[in-house]
């Protein structure tokens, strides 16, 4: 009796071990999406429709941020890498000299905002400006024409790709204050730029919503049309990176997400959409 | 199968809790010396002064990058000091209460709602302390920004309550009945024998208890992470933001390259952690002995 039951326990277990070692062997193909919080909404809504139309794919989109992504793509992960930055020199030599190339796609425009809070009445800042408050020579709102007191500056964490792409356009390689508040993801920025009527922050366009309030740069509001014109000065390319020219179901993906229709959704998530 | 059992019961199950023990030394050994191994390179780029001392936490995008970590490292005593000025008085407090005034019924309540307490995920700390407790700071303190040390603290201060709280009320009650009828009869009163017989017998036991909830305090990375602040200067005033050693390891490793210097100082602040905790739990085992040895156990 005993023996019966550990027989068939046995050949349970061997069928449960076999099934986690070769999951995709049984479904059809599979596609890893990971890295950029910036990016992460637009991969989401395009896996989701291209899911839609192809009932046999399976597309999972996960986190993590910029560098984490690259670093799963470098490292030898079958995935693609969604990054809010380019891929930096180190990178590309070390995936080369694993014999992966990396490829580029670029699949949208991302305007970055600089926000305040709706009670802030300053209307526009000029990059000097932005750069001088960011770098903790200006530190008080009267001297940009606000309310008198103090600038709480927000700034997203040193990793992100966020951080990494308003250093090189807004401050030109100057760091940041280190007394800035700095925070996790652009969501938790959001948070607190909402909850303090002394706060300067900065987000992707896609994150901009009523409890925040976005001003001008150099008199230039954050619209698609003035980041697609290039009349709006702080915007950056989002990428998707693959080993290798992409093929099978990363080849069609990826041509969605460039397509019309996966344009259209890149433009409902709030970015800038390339074609 | 059957016979080892019924011959060496002891003995066999005897072996089978040494293999756990020792496997979960090896794991820890294994850890540390991952740990270390990871950490330790970063002194190729810094030396050690300049890393445990530096003033600067540029570690990504500036030329040429800062790993000093000084001002982490007391962004991390600064939060857990504040956490250990609320939870020493409530929590030793509590512990005194709950052991020699409450009554049975009252203790009965009043001790798993304390475990109870220890028992809520630090992420819904950090979530109250963001949407409920910094707004509140802020307008406490007419601050700009809730974020900040203090609000940090008095989140550590809380979730290292129930540590204090139980261990140090294990401690007073198991001082021995003998002590305090020796003073009862001396005429003491409950004040007295409490405030002068008791908590003095106790006093390594609690050290014990402070310590290992200062332990949980500076090892605590959520919440830090999320109300904190994570400014990397040197602190001045509870009301300004900080960087912990923790929230600047949770916030930083998904984006550090593997192999980078960012990754080895990262793992360099780890290492500085580890060192500070040991410190911790071995100071607390020295009171804790001497507690033992105090009463006669």
């Amino acid at each position: 009796m005993m023996k019966k039951l550990s027989g068939s326990v046995l050949v349970a277990l061997v069928g449960l071990v076999l099934g986690v070692i070769f999951p995709s062997q049984a479904r059809a193909e599979r596609l890893v999406i990971q890295g950029s919080t910036t990016v992460f909404p637009i991969a989401v809504a395009t896996a989701e429709a291209f899911m839609r139309e192809n009932p046999g794919a399976d597309i999972s989109v996960r986190g993590g941020g910029s560098g984490g992504g690259i670093r799963a793509l470098v490292e030898g992960g079958r995935i693609i890498a969604q990054s809010s930055r380019e891929m930096r020199h180190k990178e590309k030599i070390s995936m080369r000299a694993a014999g992966r190339e990396p490829v580029e796609h670029i699949i949208a425009l991302d305007g970055m905002a600089i926000i305040v809070h709706p009670d802030n009445p300053v209307q526009n800042l000029t990059m000097e400006q932005i750069r001088d408050i960011y770098a903790g020579r200006i530190t008080n709102w009267r001297e940009v024409g606000g309310t008198p007191g103090r600038i709480v500056i927000v700034s997203r964490d040193v990793g992100s790709g966020t951080f990494g792409a308003f250093v090189d356009i807004v401050m030109e390689g100057e760091a940041i204050h280190p007394g800035a508040i700095f925070q996790a993801s652009s969501g938790a920025l959001v948070e607190a730029v909402a909850g303090s009527p002394a706060a300067i922050g900065y987000v992707g366009m896609g994150f901009l919503d009523e409890r925040i309030k976005a001003i001008e740069v150099n008199g230039v509001y954050p619209t698609r049309e003035n980041v697609v014109g290039g009349e709006y000065p702080i915007s950056r390319p989002l990428f998707y990176y693959t080993a290798g020219e992409p093929r099978g179901l990363a080849k069609r993906y990826i041509d969605f997400v460039l397509s019309p229709s996966g344009q259209r959704i890149v433009a409902q998530q709030g970015f800038v959409p390339v074609r | 199968m059957k016979r080892f059992f019924r011959r060496g019961k002891g003995k066999g199950i005897e072996y089978i809790f040494l293999f756990f023990a020792f496997a979960s030394i090896f794991f820890l050994g294994g850890i540390v010396f991952v740990l270390f191994r990871a950490g330790l390179p970063i002194l190729r780029t810094v030396t050690l002064g300049e890393f445990i001392l530096g003033r600067y936490w540029r570690p990504l995008f500036f030329e040429p990058p800062a790993y000093g970590i000084f001002p982490i490292i007391l962004g991390s005593l600064w939060v857990t000091l504040g956490a250990m000025c609320i939870a020493i008085p409530l929590g030793v407090g509590a512990a005194i209460y709950i052991a020699e005034v409450a009554s049975p019924r009252l203790k009965e309540i009043l001790k798993p709602v304390m475990e109870l307490f220890g028992a809520i995920p630090s992420v819904v700390y950090g979530f109250f302390g963001v949407v409920a407790f910094a707004p509140l700071i802020m307008r406490l303190f007419d601050l700009p920004i809730g974020l900040t040390a203090l609000s940090a603290s008095i989140l550590l201060g809380l979730m290292a309550l129930p540590t204090i709280v139980t261990v140090s009320e294990d401690v007073i009650s198991s001082v021995p009945a003998l002590y305090k009828e020796a003073s009862y009869a001396l005429g003491a009163t409950k004040l007295e024998t409490t405030l002068k017989v008791v908590l003095p017998a106790a006093f390594p036991g609690i050290v014990t208890a402070i310590i290992l909830g200062m332990g949980r305090a500076i090892g605590e990375t959520m919440v830090v992470m999320m109300v904190a602040g994570g400014s990397p200067v040197i602190p001045r005033s509870f009301l300004q933001p900080v960087r912990p050693m923790t929230a600047t390891i949770g916030l930083e490793m998904g984006e550090a390259a593997s192999g980078s210097p960012h990754m080895h100082a990262l793992f360099g602040i780890g290492c500085v952690l580890f060192a500070m905790t040991l410190l911790f739990s071995i100071i607390a085992e020295r009171f804790s002995s001497r507690f033992r040895r105090g009463v006669g156990m």
